[in-house]
């Protein structure tokens, strides 16, 4: 039997649909029986959710108020503790996995695997490296725990239905207090969330302002999708940065994603490889995004959006 | 403050395409550009910036790597960095003992600060900063796109999914980088001519005790599967239908 214990992402309200992407990473595990262990200050309401999840074995919930905000250094050395009984531990490779998992790694004296793809053997795994360019094949130490991130585009969410036991535990360890939490600002947005969208429309440089952004709003909200960006149009201050889509930005798996007026660098395209279908608008028709689009049409932006939008509504 | 150590990793240059080599033991290095890693540019410059500001005396470039690696540290001073190391070593060093050497060096040095890239644009694992600050015991202040320094403590504004979040931390610490903090100066000619004469110590790695390892190995490269090209539709109309027919509008 293996072990696995995935680290929940919740944000205190509700649990990060990233959670249930790392238990159906841990399923294809030979005999996994996974947990999952939610950190928080008052965590009943998220721990239930994840105990929906199946086939999670059981739900642990460690609260304290030290927990309120995902500190990496105050979480960590809980973490690292509750590995003690586990031959995985899985987070996602979310900026919280991230910012998390290698401080549970050092903690436990082992390197990490970032960003699974797929899980090869009992510790075989495939992952991305240079943007996605190439796909390693890497071999962690067969003596050792695992600690990794999963990449949460290469998975569906695992099913629900299942109603897992919740166990409060106690971890007694040492919390460090020097690092505080002081505020989060939150873009304001009602449309759907880019990880969880089922359609994206993203806009890049070509936009040229931020007015003319209005224009990749109104596309999106006629069709229901989240709203992307280059890091063209992220620098030039025309979006807010956590729209940016690609290898530093947000990498995502849409059903449908429409770039406008993006050019496709190598970095940009890392964050849509696993789009179901991608649309291409863009006025040069030598641009590398049309190498990879499903759909390619090519013209001005400043005409073909809003004929779209209306053709759509 | 007095010293800030910033990490210069030698990478691929981000605009090169890389390519699997055909027999999968890796990817194509062989006269292909290589530069400093575009995160840790952007580190040095924040670490610049705090030394012109007068909140820090002395900024050191910090390179793990072979002989070669010389070339982005004397980058790093010709940007302007006070002096460099390099640590050096002619395998491939896995994130933890990288980690390890730099704990080392803050050690030798009593650094106050170690500022990082917050990724390796060669490996993309994003663990270095995070494992130097388990094993320092200090906080981490990872993804940053703003730090303000407030004598011992400093606040930073963090880029993560939701938006921006800000911590405050004590210092010494651990701060990665992200695209957005600063932008990195050019380096001018005369720069490169001082940078000549700055210091650049050379340490064999087995001087500082750091036994790499064990490392999760690279059993096989290979390409990702490639995504076809696919129609080219005329017009609003012809976008419109192939989208009807996807089921997708
Ligand atoms: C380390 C590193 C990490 C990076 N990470 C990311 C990342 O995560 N995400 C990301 O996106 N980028 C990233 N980049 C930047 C990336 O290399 C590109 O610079 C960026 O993606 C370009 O954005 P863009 O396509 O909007 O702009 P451009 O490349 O300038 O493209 C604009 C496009 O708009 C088209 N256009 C212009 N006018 C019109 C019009 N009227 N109608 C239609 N089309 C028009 C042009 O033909 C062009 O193709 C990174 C770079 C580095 C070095």
């Amino acid at each position: 039997m293996s072990k696995v214990l995935v680290i929940a992402e919740h944000d205190g309200a509700a649990l990060n649909p990233s959670t249930a992407k790392c238990v159906a990473c841990a399923t294809t595990i030979d005999g996994a029986k996974i947990d999952i262990v939610v950190l928080g200050a008052s965590v009943s309401g998220v721990a239930s959710e994840a105990a929906g999840i199946s086939p999670v074995a059981r739900v642990l919930t460690v609260e304290r108020a030290e927990n309120e905000h995902a500190i990496a250094a105050v979480f960590a050395p809980q973490v690292a503790a509750l590995a003690d009984d586990y031959d995985y531990v899985f987070g996602p490779s979310t900026a919280f996995g991230k910012d998390l998992m290698p401080r549970v790694a050092a903690l436990l004296g082992v390197n990490q695997v970032s960003d699974i793809m797929s899980v090869e053997g009992s510790h075989k795994f495939k992952r991305p490296i240079y943007a996605g360019n190439a796909i390693v094949t890497v071999e962690a130490p067969g003596d050792s725990k695992v600690v990794a991130t999963v990449r949460t585009a290469s998975y569906q969410a695992a099913d629900g239905g299942n109603s897992a036991p919740i166990e409060s535990t106690d971890v007694n360890v040492e919390l460090p207090t020097h690092t505080r939490f002081v505020e989060l600002q939150a873009g304001q947005s009602d449309r759907p969330d880019l990880q969880t969208a089922s359609k994206v429309v993203s806009g890049g440089r070509a936009l040229a302002s931020e007015e003319n952004f209005e224009m990749i709003f109104k596309l999106a909200d006629t069709i229901g999708a989240g709203v992307g960006s280059s890091r063209a149009a992220v620098d030039a201050g025309y979006i807010a940065p956590e729209t940016q889509v690609g290898q530093t930005g947000q990498i995502i798996a849409p059903d449908l994603y429409i770039a406008i007026g993006i050019s496709g660098a190598i970095q940009h395209l890392t964050g849509i490889k696993d789009a179901g279908t991608i649309v291409a608008i863009n006025k040069d028709e030598e641009a590398p995004i049309f190498e990879v689009a499903d759909i390619g049409l090519v013209g001005d932006l400043f005409q073909i959006v809003p004929e779209l939008t209306d053709a759509l509504s | 403050m007095d010293k800030i150590l910033v990490g210069l990793k030698r990478v691929v240059d981000y605009n090169v395409r890389v390519q699997v080599k055909s027999d999968g033991s890796g990817v194509e290095t062989d006269g292909v550009k290589m530069s400093i890693n575009p995160f840790d540019e952007i580190a040095l410059e924040e670490a610049l910036r705090i030394r012109e500001r007068g909140d820090a005396s002395e900024v050191i470039v910090v390179s793990i790597g072979t002989a070669e690696a010389q070339q982005q540290l004397r980058t790093g001073l010709a940007m302007g960095a006070d002096r460099a190391i390099l640590v050096e070593t002619s395998d491939a060093i896995d994130a933890l003992s990288g980690a390890r050497v730099f704990k080392e060096i803050v050690d030798r040095e009593g650094a106050d600060m170690v500022i990082l890239g917050k990724q390796a644009i060669d490996d993309d694992n994003s663990q270095t900063g995070q494992m130097l600050a388990a094993i320092w015991g200090r906080p981490q202040a990872t993804f940053a796109s703003e730090v303000v320094l407030d004598g011992d403590k400093a606040k930073v504004t963090r880029e993560v999914d939701v938006g921006l979040e800000t911590i405050e931390i004590d210092l010494p610490a651990v701060i990665t980088v992200d695209l957005r903090l600063n932008e990195p100066r050019y380096v001018k000619l005369p720069d490169i001519m001082k940078a000549k004469k700055k210091p650049l110590d050379q340490i064999p790695l087995g001087d500082l005790g750091v036994t790499p390892g064990p490392a999760v190995n690279a059993v096989e490269f290979a390409p990702p599967e490639a995504r076809q090209r696919g129609i080219t539709v005329d017009d609003v109309a012809g976008l419109v239908s192939a989208l009807k027919d996807k089921g997708l509008v």
